[in-house]
């Protein structure tokens, strides 16, 4: 469906961003469950109670703590009189349950988040970013596998030591290069050669 | 990076930008390690660290967080872990329910969330209430009516395609290896094999958020196998951090053990049965000493994940039962039907799954991954929307088929004929007799069962992280679910035959339908994976009935007697020898009568071997054979004549430490000679500077004769992880073997083609 991503992939890409990206999220997500106060919303006791003779069955939930979470507590208005409420009562069941509103508001607009960054990148790398960059004459152009290894580990080292005087920013691209090209022999071993993963 | 930063000491910061230096003991991409070389490598840097620590306070210091680095590495696997699986069952959660509809007072409510406060719950609906709307409600106002049901199902079909086409559409451009369920690579990569990047940070990444795609999408997969690769990716980054483990392959095989049980703890809550997985399931060497931190790694998992607590409610485990009614003897004869009933299917699901992505990797299938994966989701989700039972969620279909009907269950599972005057507690309540509501369950269940059977065949195995148990635990559900509630039927209309008569008095409970969609669960389960101990830990840790471990310890072995009548191998395995890994499973029995000289290279008529002088050769010569072929490794001898073995070289070694010379070392050209001995001889003054190449000779290789027998000959590569082995003749070399070699032969022996064992 991107026949266009593996000539344009030879331009650039960052991995950098991942593992800083990676420690923020753990970050972001380990701080607020442990700030979290209790609010009224988080905590409730619910019963539930099945049909008895003719009184249709019923859920009550009421916001109380965990020693008054009984049917005597909760259930409000007691729907039978005074002498069977005892046995009204053995039937019903009573759980206490408490939540975090705070972790999933904050799980999830990470979540989203980051989806929608990754989203924002997958659609520059495809659509943008073909059209500001010239093709480099001097990337080398697709090869297949049979070239050794042993002859491109030989010929890097030159460029390799080259390029080492050059700015932040020449070594950034140098490493989105290697990603990018390491993505796309990926690319090739799993979609194009079937080598790995069916 | 270190050698990086010796080189340019300014930039110690930017360093990690720079390609990494090739060193010396690293391994190239899909090559097997050493682990003999590696084990020696670790003693010896032991022994280093053990005699500086004598020296000083510091060094002592340095020593002490050595020893402590491992248990370090441990707590941030489970940290990590647990954070990541309680983000993704928050998210799954969420956006499941956000097929069918939205929360209006906060979007980032699922269902019961939304509902969780609201008082207009009734005992029929639990979770209506105002607050929560489907779409059908918000878009044009109306819940009820075909038109409803239809934009409700037409909405459904669009978001679950637009979730899966996301998930593949990231896999495809990000991080490819982040397909598939990863299980059977990992399996190989612990056994020693290399694949750079599948444990990489974009492919945690991608295979993180895409997993809470995918699951989302309603389709027929699970999340158990990715969060095992999940949890690997995490030990692999934290074991780089630490030097202990990240130049020593085979001491971060020890971390990746560990972390695997991680992600099977926190996959399922099961902190035991991932320990015990990882010994059963996915690693190749497991000392004690893995033990022990695959248990420390999955407690603190487990322990991350409970703090997060994504499902509220306080539940510890998925699906909690809360009955504990005895079972009885008579009954382990529908168990043990069910047993069988796992082994066939996993039988059929096996061999039906292999054929389909065999096809997917050889004809134009393949070559159309996007389209197949949004044809996939699209049958998935307009055969699944019409039945309630798959419309779910797979987990919250499960946990209702395992639970027991008391009074409080209104669902139509338990739409049984009650007694008015009835005041039994909850949990006493005697077997009845099925109302209409079960009759239309039973069919509905038994349309999901032949769906869910079908698609999961088609869905495993898609470029989209996908994992099986769950798909392979609704199954058996399903089945056991309703066996269970003909063998309580059975029991209550017919409780004067001889079987029931002595166990089952009218008024009492004797039959519980949970239990048996619990056990044909393990027995589905069981069938395709082979899992045994693991299993049968995993699902008592995941429903707390301890009671039931012997019905589902029967179940389980009853299906693996029968899957392994038809066929030795899981779906693991099955994957492992569709994409010819070289993967030499130590479950195998080597049972034929060949000998070394039957196996060893060269064959008769081939070239003879080649080998390196121990001080005849030149560097010309040298580069010349390494250029000319492509063997990994070089035997080092004497003489051409005498044949004498001293060592041997590997080939990426011999490259670096050529070149290094030529760079460095002055004097070494292309005329100077290689010596792989002690101490070069004296030279005359004018000939050029001689190469001294014994630090990289391996000087104990190891050797068997030609008539050692081809049955220890395996024993002894699965037993000390060689690469490649000698064969001698009254001292001289022969030829040599290696792994390929001896997965070659043994898949020539079992009449499967040789020629599919690939990689190196």
């Amino acid at each position: 469906l991107f026949p266009q991503v593996h000539r344009m992939f030879a331009q650039n890409s960052r991995n950098s961003v991942s593992p800083v990206l990676l420690l923020v999220l753990l970050g972001c997500v380990l701080c607020p469950p442990a700030q979290a106060s209790k609010s009224s919303e988080d905590i409730r006791c619910k019963c539930i109670c099945p049909p008895y003779r003719n009184i249709s069955g019923h859920i009550y939930n009421k916001n109380v703590s965990q020693k008054d979470c009984n049917c005597l507590h909760v259930v409000e208005p007691m729907p039978v009189p005074g002498n069977d409420v005892e046995a009204y009562c053995l039937l019903c069941e009573c759980k206490y349950e408490e939540r975090s509103t705070t972790t999933i508001k904050v799980i999830i607009i990470i979540y989203l988040s980051v989806v929608g960054a990754l989203l924002l990148y997958m659609a520059f790398l495809v659509l943008v970013d073909p059209l500001i960059r010239k093709p480099d004459p001097y990337t080398q152009p697709l090869h297949n596998e049979e070239d050794s290894e042993d002859t491109r580990s030989l010929a890097a080292v030159p460029t390799l030591a080259g390029a080492r005087a050059n700015t932040v920013l020449e070594r950034v691209e140098g490493a989105q290069q290697r990603w990018k090209r390491q993505v796309q022999e990926q690319r090739k071993t799993v979609f194009d050669r079937h080598k790995m993963l069916s | 990076m270190v050698n990086a930063g010796d080189m340019n000491g300014s930039g110690n910061l930017m360093d990690f930008l720079d390609e990494p230096f090739p060193d010396v003991g690293t391994y190239e991409d899909f090559h097997t390690i050493d682990w003999l070389r590696e084990k020696s490598r670790d003693t010896d840097r032991h022994r280093k660290i053990t005699s500086k620590s004598k020296e000083s306070i510091w060094e002592f210091i340095k020593s002490l967080l050595d020893a402590w680095s491992g248990w370090v590495v441990m707590l941030l696997i489970g940290l990590l872990a647990g954070t990541l699986a309680g983000v993704i069952d928050l998210a799954v959660d969420w956006m499941t329910d956000l097929k069918e509809g939205v929360c209006l007072s906060a979007f980032w409510y699922s269902h019961e969330q939304c509902c969780w406060t609201s008082n207009e719950t009734t005992f029929d609906d639990r979770d209506k209430c105002p607050q929560w709307q489907k779409w059908s409600e918000l878009l044009v106002g109306q819940s009820e009516g075909a038109s409803a049901y239809i934009l409700n199902y037409f909405l459904y079909i669009m978001w679950a395609l637009c979730f899966a086409f996301l998930a593949v559409s990231l896999v495809r451009v990000f991080a490819p290896y982040a397909c598939g369920s990863g299980i059977p690579e990992i399996k190989t990569i612990l056994s020693g094999f290399i694949i750079r990047g599948y444990l990489g940070k974009w492919t945690l990444l991608i295979k993180t958020v895409t997993l809470v795609l995918v699951v989302s999408s309603g389709l027929s997969l699970g999340k158990e196998g990715p969060l095992v690769h999940v949890a690997c990716c995490c030990g692999n980054f934290f074991s780089s951090l630490f030097s202990k483990y990240s130049k020593n392959e085979g001491k971060r095989r020890e971390v990746l053990s560990a972390a695997a049980a991680a992600g099977v703890s926190v996959a399922f809550g099961a902190p035991i049965g991932g320990v015990l997985f990882s010994l059963e399931e996915v690693s190749y060497y497991f000392p004690l000493k893995t033990l022990w931190r695959s248990f420390f790694a999955a407690l603190v998992a487990a322990f991350t994940l409970r703090s997060i607590n994504p499902f509220g409610n306080s539940r510890l485990v998925l699906f909690y039962v809360e009955y504990h009614t005895p079972w009885y003897m008579a009954e382990l004869f529908p168990f043990i039907l069910l047993g069988v009933f796992g082994g066939l299917w996993g039988t059929l699901f096996i061999r039906c799954n292999i054929a389909w992505c065999r096809r997917r990797k050889t004809t134009r299938l393949g070559k159309y991954p996007v389209l197949e994966v949004i044809m996939i989701t699209a049958i998935t989700a307009i055969i699944a929307y019409p039945n309630p039972y798959t419309r779910r969620s797979t987990s919250e279909l499960i946990s209702e088929l395992f639970n027991d009907c008391g009074a409080l269950e209104s669902s139509q599972l338990c739409d049984y004929i009650n007694d008015p005057n009835m005041t039994r507690p909850v949990d006493d309540i005697p077997d009845r007799p099925a109302g209409p509501g079960v009759y239309s369950a039973m069919w509905q269940l038994a349309l999901a069962l032949v769906f869910k059977i079908v698609i999961t065949i088609f869905t495993f195995g898609m470029k989209i992280p996908s994992g099986l148990f769950i798909p392979s635990m609704a199954v058996g559900a399903m089945a056991g679910r309703m066996v269970g509630i003909g063998v309580e039927q059975l029991a209550y209309h017919h409780h004067d035959w001889i079987i029931f008569r002595n166990w089952c008095r009218p008024g009492a409970d004797c039959v519980t339908p949970g239990l048996y969609a619990m056990v044909g669960a393990a027995a589905c389960l069981g069938g395709v994976t082979r899992m045994t101990v693991s299993l049968v830990v995993i699902m008592f840790e995941l429903t707390g009935g301890l009671e039931y471990i012997v019905p589902l310890m029967a179940a389980a072995v009853t299906s693996k007697w029968v899957a392994d009548a038809f066929g030795k191998e899981g779906i693991y395995e099955a994957h492992i020898h569709l994409n010819g890994y070289p993967f030499l499973d130590v479950k195998d029995e080597f049972t034929h009568r060949t000998l070394a000289t039957d196996v060893m290279r060269p064959r008769r008529g081939e070239a003879p071997l080649s080998v390196l002088t121990q001080d005849s050769m030149t560097v010309e010569d040298v580069e010349t054979l390494i250029k000319e072929t492509d063997y990994n490794g070089f035997p080092v001898v004497v003489s051409k004549d005498s044949e004498r073995l001293i060592g041997f070289a590997q080939r990426r070694e011999l490259i670096l430490a050529i070149k290094n010379a030529r760079q460095r070392q002055d004097g070494v050209v292309s005329n100077s000679i290689v010596y792989f001995t002690e101490d070069p001889p004296e030279l005359p003054p004018n000939s050029p500077h001689p190469l001294k190449l014994r630090r990289i000779l391996n000087l104990s290789p190891f050797t068997v004769t030609d008539h050692t027998p081809m049955e220890t000959v395996v024993d002894i590569f699965r037993k000390l992880g060689l690469r490649q082995c000698l064969v001698t003749r009254s001292g001289r070399l022969l030829g040599i073997i290696t792994k390929k070699d001896v997965l070659r032969h043994m898949a020539q022996m079992a009449n499967q083609d040789p020629e599919s064992i690939m990689f190196n």
